[in-house]
């Protein structure tokens, strides 16, 4: 009772909780400043979608349509027709970045690594439809940003 | 006329160098607590966030005031009026250097009592001119509150009262002389701890804050503020803050003077730091406490503050002031010479 009724009136307790927020009052900030400090990504991120060329700068894209039957959210249309030299292409190619659920199904199912999801993740829509992608702008996304695609594919092969 | 001018030209300076510290205040209120929640805090507006509470005065002045169509007019106006000008008007008798005060009146302490007692009005009117549920009940807790942690507070200045002797500020300050162990924080220590603790509750602040406790009355008495009207509130709190902890540092921390009187050899090095300085680096002491009680402890339940007032604070007062009439009267150096 006096023992309880000492602790009481030395504030101790009141003291022990300013002396852990002192301690932080000195502690390393953890804030990022977004725009000008960004925090490290995986080579697994799964971001904006893109469409990927051989080196050759042939599409990989063979209209198989596995990523339009394995999307979840069917946010994928695919229509496909033969090519003047005979070999099978896309004529259309559209994903609903709405309807996208971001799982990365389409990329785990495409047997040429042609759809893939890349790391981007600052884009924004300004008016209704922008938000379908068609092919011509998913490829250009591939062109554009070929070579970190590349390297985040080569830096979790060995995982694979 | 002449004498006249000069006054007011003092009046307008205190006025404006309040109104500088409470913008000052206020940026290192948000660094400091964002820095104890691992926080960087304001960094956007200039160099290191330093003209964030410029805009954010900015942003309070260029707001539509809103009145309620229910609210009274009259009372909806004077109320934060009301709670700025005693706040200011205590201003008057605080010394901030040997000689340099507004008006040397001999009842100083009585004074700022009943100016710092008069500022529940404005809070009062506020919630009742508000015509909303939220308001009215976070002025009746504020004028609770206040009223009850009046009686500590009155009762530790009037252990200071008798160990200096006097209401005279300048008077309390100046038979406090001696270096750091002469000042009555040591003698009057519970005293001084219940000062301060009922100055944090008496100025509304966290964690003594359920007049205007967010999660259970949105905003308390100044739910329907908006616009400059609630700048005069905000500001008035703040002045009464940066008041608080200058009173604490003249009541009981020895005002302006240096804390190493009578130690020769530090103070030969140190008499270049004007008595301004020092009063003001140990009043920062007790701002920054203000932020620190911010960021660390909960608010308090209602019932638990007046249990804390009325049960703890005016025995524990009552008790102490009785060991240090008892002092007095055994004539206890370097304290008490009656």
């Amino acid at each position: 009772m006096i023992k309880k009724l000492f602790k009481t009136f030395i504030l101790l307790e009141l003291l022990k909780g300013l002396g852990l927020t002192g301690r932080y009052l000195f502690a390393r900030k953890i804030t990022i400043r977004y725009p000008e400090e960004k925090t490290p990504k995986s080579p697994r991120y799964r971001g904006l979608h893109a469409l990927r060329r051989y080196p050759n700068g042939e599409e990989r894209c063979i209209a198989c349509k596995l990523c339009e039957a394995v999307c979840p959210a069917l946010a994928i249309t695919i229509d496909s027709a033969p090519r003047e030299d005979g070999s099978r292409r896309t004529t259309k190619y559209e994903i609903d970045l709405f309807k996208c659920i971001y799982c990365g199904f389409c990329e785990e199912a495409c047997p040429v690594d042609a759809i893939v999801e890349t790391a981007i993740t600052e884009y924004h829509f300004e008016n209704r439809g922008e938000q379908i992608f068609n092919k011509t702008q998913l490829l250009a996304i591939g062109d554009e940003y070929e070579s970190q695609i590349a390297a985040d594919r080569a830096e979790d092969a060995f995982f694979r | 006329m002449l004498e006249l001018s000069i006054i007011m030209a003092q009046v307008i300076g205190i006025i404006i160098s309040l109104i500088l510290g409470v913008i000052a205040y206020t940026y290192s209120e948000r660094k400091i607590i964002g820095f104890i929640q691992a926080r960087i805090g304001p960094n956007r507006v200039g160099p290191l966030g330093i003209l964030q509470p410029v805009a954010d005065v900015l942003k309070l002045l260029l707001k539509e005031v809103i009145r309620p169509r229910h609210a009274n007019s009259y009372l909806f106006i004077i109320a934060p009026i009301l709670s700025l000008a005693p706040v200011l008007a205590a201003w008057a008798v605080v010394p901030i250097a040997p000689g340099l005060v507004l008006t040397d009146i001999n009842i100083g302490l009585l004074y700022l009592l009943s100016m710092t007692s008069l500022g529940v009005y404005g809070i009062v009117i506020a919630g009742w001119a508000s015509n909303s549920k939220y308001a009215l009940l976070g002025a009746i807790r504020s004028a609770a509150q206040i009223v009850s942690y009046e009686i500590p507070m009155g009762f530790a200045l009037l252990g200071v009262l008798m160990a200096a002797q006097s209401m005279n500020l300048s008077a309390i300050v100046m038979s406090q002389q001696g270096g750091v162990t002469h000042w009555y924080w040591l003698p009057l220590f519970p005293l001084f701890v219940i000062y301060w603790i009922s100055a944090v509750a008496e100025t509304n602040r966290s964690p003594f804050d359920v007049a205007e406790g967010e999660s259970e009355i949105v905003a308390g008495f100044h739910v329907e503020y908006s616009g400059i009207p609630f700048a005069i509130f905000f500001l008035s709190e703040y002045i009464n803050m940066i008041l608080v902890s200058i009173l604490a540092v003249t009541l009981f921390l020895g005002g302006w003077l240096s804390p190493f009187e009578g130690y020769p050899s530090i103070e030969h090095y140190l008499t270049w730091i004007p008595p301004t300085i020092w009063l003001f680096a140990k009043a920062s002491i007790f701002m920054l406490l203000f932020l620190w009680f911010r960021a660390t402890f909960p608010r308090y339940r209602y019932d638990q503050i007046m249990r804390l007032g009325w049960k703890i604070f005016i025995p524990v007062t009552l008790l102490w002031i009785i060991i240090e009439a008892i002092a007095i009267q055994l004539n206890i150096q370097p304290w008490f010479n009656s």
